[in-house]
């Protein structure tokens, strides 16, 4: 068992590697001069240079990875180049908020899309299902920006509940921390749910076709008995796999959530570093998701065998 | 289960044994919005009502009139005139995402589900670029390539590859298990015949499907990319860079913001609709319940 | 061959099912699927419900339990349990019926257990349901149940998961599932088709043995005449969703009334082995030491196959016998270098093909033709049966144009019409798209034909005709066909020479009427034993002569 997780979590290492390279590369192989761009519009000739000598640019690429790798794994993130701070306290400063939205999103997605998806599944065909469906093309369908103006529109500014913008953390209390958070989180679990219940909805489907599903019945179990005990079991691993690979979704909707609630998150130091050009922290913060990605889906991964006893380890 | 289906096709009227695919309700409608959109923003230069890019200072931040339909934007210019418009950009940085992305998708997932050495390679390099969420990649592709509509579509493109490579090697594995691939073999058949004809052809549905999926979140990327300020260059009008002009002003006016998701929304909610009509239909699975 | 002959005119009526229509309504229309089905059932009788695909038993099963798939529903009559009108029962009434008073056994004990629970839960559900039993009762009812089934090591067993153990044992738990209630009918819907013959005779042992024990009523679906000569009281034959005729077992094996039943039981096939044929001495297979095994040298080492050797000659077939994880389809597979074998010689037409090298094998190829058991998926779906045909020939650079003149022609000799060329394999019948694919390997003109349980996966009649279009293009081309199948009475009528494999290993090789009438090996003895109703001769409505019988006389 735990020989297999090791090894399970150790290889994670070769995709979190190439991410690292990835990440590098984008920046050192993007047309022109890394130091000319870090340097910026506003630089002295002499300045590109200084960069090159201070961030070891000139030495050969490969070393420059390995350099930065260890760096990376010292924690060290590099600085801004627009507050000269180090990235990697700014980037603390900024996770609480993008965290505990992504969380409550999280909550309250699975939540709600879970029994949204077996009872599409369940009533096949029925008007449950259809509306089922209809809200989850919805939430694919509309951008996450016009769904949070639409909810600002009608929320705060019509019917006055909740601010329309800004941010108090958990830590004020959570009636303030939910009257900020409540609306960013909504926003977000549209998608999230559309995706969650969708992948019910289609495996509880397959799942309600096989044959074990017919002898729950045949056993003379009630229709709860057979979707809950016998059906949700068989259809947990693809809906535990849906919900890990949904959080690349998640982390792009809370960057955009962010800018339109106006939130000090990670997904505001995102655009902020993005219109300023300050690639460190780019690269930083697409670090730091990758790997909670890869984080996340590891331990969803390692979490099957719970539901299933076919997955051995 | 399957005795069940043989008593159902034994009941059946001859002649009816394979059921033809018809289009529900839905997607007509969807094809039908979705024909109007693309219609009016491929005549949009010779109908537009204002030329999109005329400033008109006296004209700002208007409502809707018999002039200006939707109204003004904050350089007064026509807002529906913008949206026919902006759809050409939006409308092609879709289509093309979606070829490029199929095109180099089913590359790397026929190599990698026919060629078992490369496979470990191309799916460790997938997961990794997987494991990346995309907007955050393309914004950072947008932001250090410039902001053309080329690299826009690049970087639209690259976090929907691995998707389709998914899709593709999926299906090749599970095809070329099939006893016609076997028997093919010992027919004498060569490599290329038995990748070519017998398990390509395998994989043209789920890639329609795919490809569709693709075009509707590749218009969506494309407005979001746009909305952060990491889009194409606001002189251009697109969906994306007109709501993203909207944004300051939106508690004024924000019909800059809705009108143009509106459309948007619409267009998105067609092409996903169009999608799962698609899946429904080729869906071996539904398929093989009638047969 | 001994029948049951019990008499059960006094025994109380379990069920009686009376003029039942079921039908199916979609776009086109309703359409009826069962037209007037009557059946009638005593405590303590087994009843055999028998007919080929398609013909409507599971379906008249599924209408007792009340479980039909959404797109079927019951039309008209009556099913009466015990008196009870079943149709007029509330869904929650009879829910509170099954598993209590009618239980249902299935085709597919893997995939009839739910296989994320562990199968002791899954036995004591059914006490939960409906029983106000104590946990710790239920645990003492479940462990005395899978006693009754008589599986081992029953604390260990019930807390294992279905994948966890064999097929067999599956089956007893879903039989243990179905009679801790003791239900007064049991609905058996083909529970021994996915097993092997020896585990099949165990079971149906049990079923029979319990049967006795509490007095049910059992409903048995099959498509095995063997079985139900072996287990029946009473005999309905189904088709097309009609009951065609019923009886008690002896008469209607013995002397059938209508002509479907005499044509269903003329196409079974007999255990007797086939007259020998005059031996050739042309060989044009010979396969000597051949192994295949998997993971590292040394003890960690395991065997698919190991040290097989057998002789084809011209005009002759070889049947390669035995159970599933026997190795046969490996052995298979490796001659016809689809995976490559770890040692051995595979001499054909006196070339060595075991090592050469695909490039090098590629010209002898197609003197190596196969027709596998699925036809539904050994043709591409996506090519007419045209390109299917000349595949082959165009690969070793014949015209288009001369393949499709030579496929027309062979399609015939299959006996397909020409126009068949054109048209799609959904468009036919599995037995058909055998014949399809027989032509296809034809087409080759090769010298060995190989036959992966090729006739496996057809109904009988169907199967009668295939075996038949064997030995025709054998007995014209003089191929030497290497037969391969679980099917002792297929083995019997079409083989020559037999050998019997057993985890991977060939326990008897020799003559068919040696093997199959005086076999020397005791597993080769115990598979002739199983088959069931193997003292009777369908085809000619009698017993089969003592000295005909297969494993010699050693019983009755």
């Amino acid at each position: 068992m735990s020989g297999y997780m090791l090894r399970r979590a150790l290889a994670t290492l070769p995709v979190m590697t190439l991410v690292a390279l990835f990440v590098f590369l984008l920046l050192r192989l993007s047309p022109g001069d890394p130091a000319a761009i870090i340097a910026g519009d506003m630089a002295t000739p002499a300045q590109p240079e200084q960069i090159r000598e201070l961030m070891g640019l000139n030495q050969p690429l490969y070393l420059q990875f390995f350099i930065w790798l260890g760096d990376l794994l010292r924690g060290d993130l590099g600085v801004s180049l627009i507050s000269h701070t180090p990235v990697a306290g700014m980037i603390a400063d900024r996770i609480g908020p993008t965290l505990s939205i992504a969380l409550l999103t999280m909550l309250i997605s699975v939540t709600v899309a879970i029994p949204m998806g077996i009872l599409a599944a369940w009533r096949h065909r029925k008007l449950v299902d259809h509306l089922v469906m209809t809200f989850s093309v919805l939430g694919f369908s509309v951008p996450v920006f016009v769904t949070g103006y639409v909810f600002v529109l009608v929320f705060s500014l019509k019917l006055g509940w909740f601010p329309v913008q800004g941010f108090t953390p958990i830590s004020a209390g959570l009636w303030s921390f939910l009257k900020t958070a409540l609306l960013p989180a909504l926003t977000l679990t549209t998608i999230y749910v559309a995706l969650i219940a969708r992948m019910t909805r289609a495996n509880m489907l397959d799942v309600l076709g096989e044959d074990y599903i017919r002898t729950a019945r045949a056993k003379g179990g009630s229709e709860m008995r057979v979707l809950f005990r016998h059906a949700l079991k068989n259809a947990a691993v693809p809906i535990l796999t849906v919900i890990g690979t949904g959080f690349a979704l998640l982390i792009g909707g809370v960057v955009v959530t962010e800018t339109v609630f106006n939130i000090p998150g990670i997904g505001r130091l995102t655009v902020d570093a993005i219109l300023a050009r300050d690639y460190p922290v780019i690269q930083a913060v697409i670090l730091l998701t990758s790997f909670l990605y890869v984080l996340i889906n590891l331990i969803i991964d390692l979490s099957y065998s719970l539901f299933d006893p076919r997955i051995r380890y | 289960m399957t005795e069940i289906l043989k008593t159902l096709v034994e009941a059946a009227p001859p002649g009816r044994t394979r059921r033809i695919p018809q289009m529900g309700m839905t997607a007509k409608i969807a094809l039908t919005i979705l024909m109007v959109i693309v219609i009016l923003t491929v005549i949009a230069p010779w109908i537009v009502p204002h030329d999109p890019l005329q400033m008109d200072p006296l004209a700002r931040l208007k409502g809707p009139s018999l002039d200006h339909l939707l109204g003004t934007d904050n350089f007064g210019r026509d807002l529906l005139s913008r949206i026919m418009i902006g759809g050409r950009l939006s409308l092609m940085i879709g289509v093309a995402t979606a070829c490029v992305s199929v095109g180099l998708g089913l590359i790397l997932g026929l190599v990698a589900g026919f060629f078992r050495r490369a496979d470990a390679v191309i799916m460790r390099l997938m997961d990794a670029l997987m494991a990346i969420p995309s907007i955050l990649l393309a914004i950072a592709l947008v932001a250090l390539n410039g902001a053309s509509v080329g690299s826009v579509i690049a970087a639209i493109t690259l976090p929907e590859i691995p998707r389709v490579v998914r899709v593709v090697r999926a299906v090749i594995l599970s095809a070329r298990e099939e006893p016609y691939v076997e028997a093919a073999i010992s027919l004498g058949s060569r490599t290329p015949l038995i990748l070519f004809r017998h398990l390509l052809p395998n994989t043209l549905a789920p890639l329609i499907v795919q490809g569709t999926y693709i075009l509707a979140s590749a218009i969506l990327a494309e407005a979001v990319l746009s909305f952060l300020g990491a889009g194409v260059s606001t002189e251009t009008p697109t969906w994306g860079n007109i709501m993203a002009e909207g944004r300051m002003f939106f508690r004024i006016k924000p019909e800059l913001i809705l009108f143009p998701g509106l459309v948007l929304s619409l267009c998105i909610l067609s092409v996903n609709l169009l999608g799962d009509a698609a899946r429904d239909m080729l869906d071996p699975r539904l398929r093989k319940s009638a047969r | 061959m001994q029948f049951k002959s019990r008499s059960f005119d006094a025994a109380e009526i379990a069920v009686e099912i009376k003029g039942l229509e079921v039908a199916t309504a979609d776009a086109a229309g309703v359409r009826p699927v069962l037209h007037g089905i009557d059946l009638r059932i005593r405590k303590g009788e087994t009843v055999c419900l028998v007919g080929e695909s398609g013909s409507g038993k599971s379906v008249t099963s599924l209408a007792v339990m009340q479980l039909l798939p959404a797109s079927l529903s019951v039309a008209a009559g009556q099913i009466n349990l015990q008196g009870q009108n079943l149709r007029a029962l509330a869904p929650g009434q009879m829910r509170a019926l099954r598993a209590a008073r009618v239980a249902m056994i299935f085709q597919e004990p893997m995939t009839a257990l739910n296989p994320v629970l562990r199968v002791g839960d899954q036995i004591a559900e059914v006490l939960a349901i409906h029983t106000a039993l104590s946990a710790s009762q239920r645990r003492r009812r479940v462990l005395s149940i899978l006693e009754q089934v008589h599986l081992p090591d029953v604390e260990r067993i019930s807390r294992s998961y279905p994948h966890q153990l064999s097929g067999g044992q599956r089956q007893r738990i879903m039989i243990a599932m179905a009679l801790v209630l003791e239900p007064v009918l049991l609905i058996a819907d083909e529970p021994t088709t996915a097993l092997d013959v020896t585990t099949q005779k165990q079971i149906l042992s049990l079923i029979d043995e319990l049967q006795q024990k509490y007095g049910t009523a059992v409903l048995f679906i099959t498509h095995d005449m063997g079985v139900v000569a072996e287990i029946a009281d009473t005999v309905h034959v189904m088709r097309h969703g009609q009951m065609v005729e019923h009886g008690a077992v002896r008469p209607l094996l013995s002397a059938p009334r209508q002509d479907y039943t005499r044509h269903l039981l003329a196409a079974v096939p007999s255990l007797a082995p086939r007259p020998a044929r005059s031996a050739s001495e042309n060989i044009v297979l010979r396969v000597e030491g051949l192994s295949k095994s998997y993971g590292r040298t040394g003890d960690r080492r395991t065997y698919a196959v190991k040290d097989v050797g057998f002789t084809l000659s011209r005009g002759r077939t070889v049947g390669i016998v035995g159970e599933s994880g026997s190795g046969k389809s490996t052995l298979a597979r490796c001659i016809m270098r689809l995976i490559a074998p770890s040692a051995g010689q595979i001499d054909l037409m006196g070339t060595d093909i075991a090592t050469l090298s695909p490039k090098a094998f590629r010209p002898h190829r197609r003197k190596l033709q196969v027709v596998f058991q699925d036809p539904m998926r050994s043709l591409n779906p996506r090519w007419t049966i045209g390109d299917c045909l000349v595949e082959g020939p165009v690969n070793y650079g014949s015209s288009r144009g001369d393949a499709l003149k030579e496929a027309a022609r062979m399609i015939e000799i299959v006996g397909l019409p020409r126009d068949a060329l054109n048209r799609y394999p959904h468009m036919f019948s599995g037995g058909q798209r055998q014949r399809i694919a027989i032509a296809r390997a034809v087409m080759m003109k090769p010298d060995v034909l190989i036959a992966d349980e090729a006739v496996s996966a057809l109904d009988v009649s169907v199967q009668a005709q295939v075996l038949q279009l064997f030995d025709d293009l054998q007995a014209e081309l003089g191929l030497g066909i290497l037969f391969i199948t679980h099917d002792l009475r297929v083995a019997a009528q079409i083989c020559d020479e037999v050998l019997v494999m057993k985890q991977g290993e060939a326990v008897e090789y020799g003559a068919a009427a040696k093997v199959l009438g005086a076999p020397e090996h005791a597993y080769t003895r115990a598979l002739i034993e199983a088959a069931p109703g193997r003292g009777w001769d369908f085809r000619n409505f009698r017993p089969l002569p003592l000295r005909l019988q297969a494993g010699g006389a050693d019983d009755q």
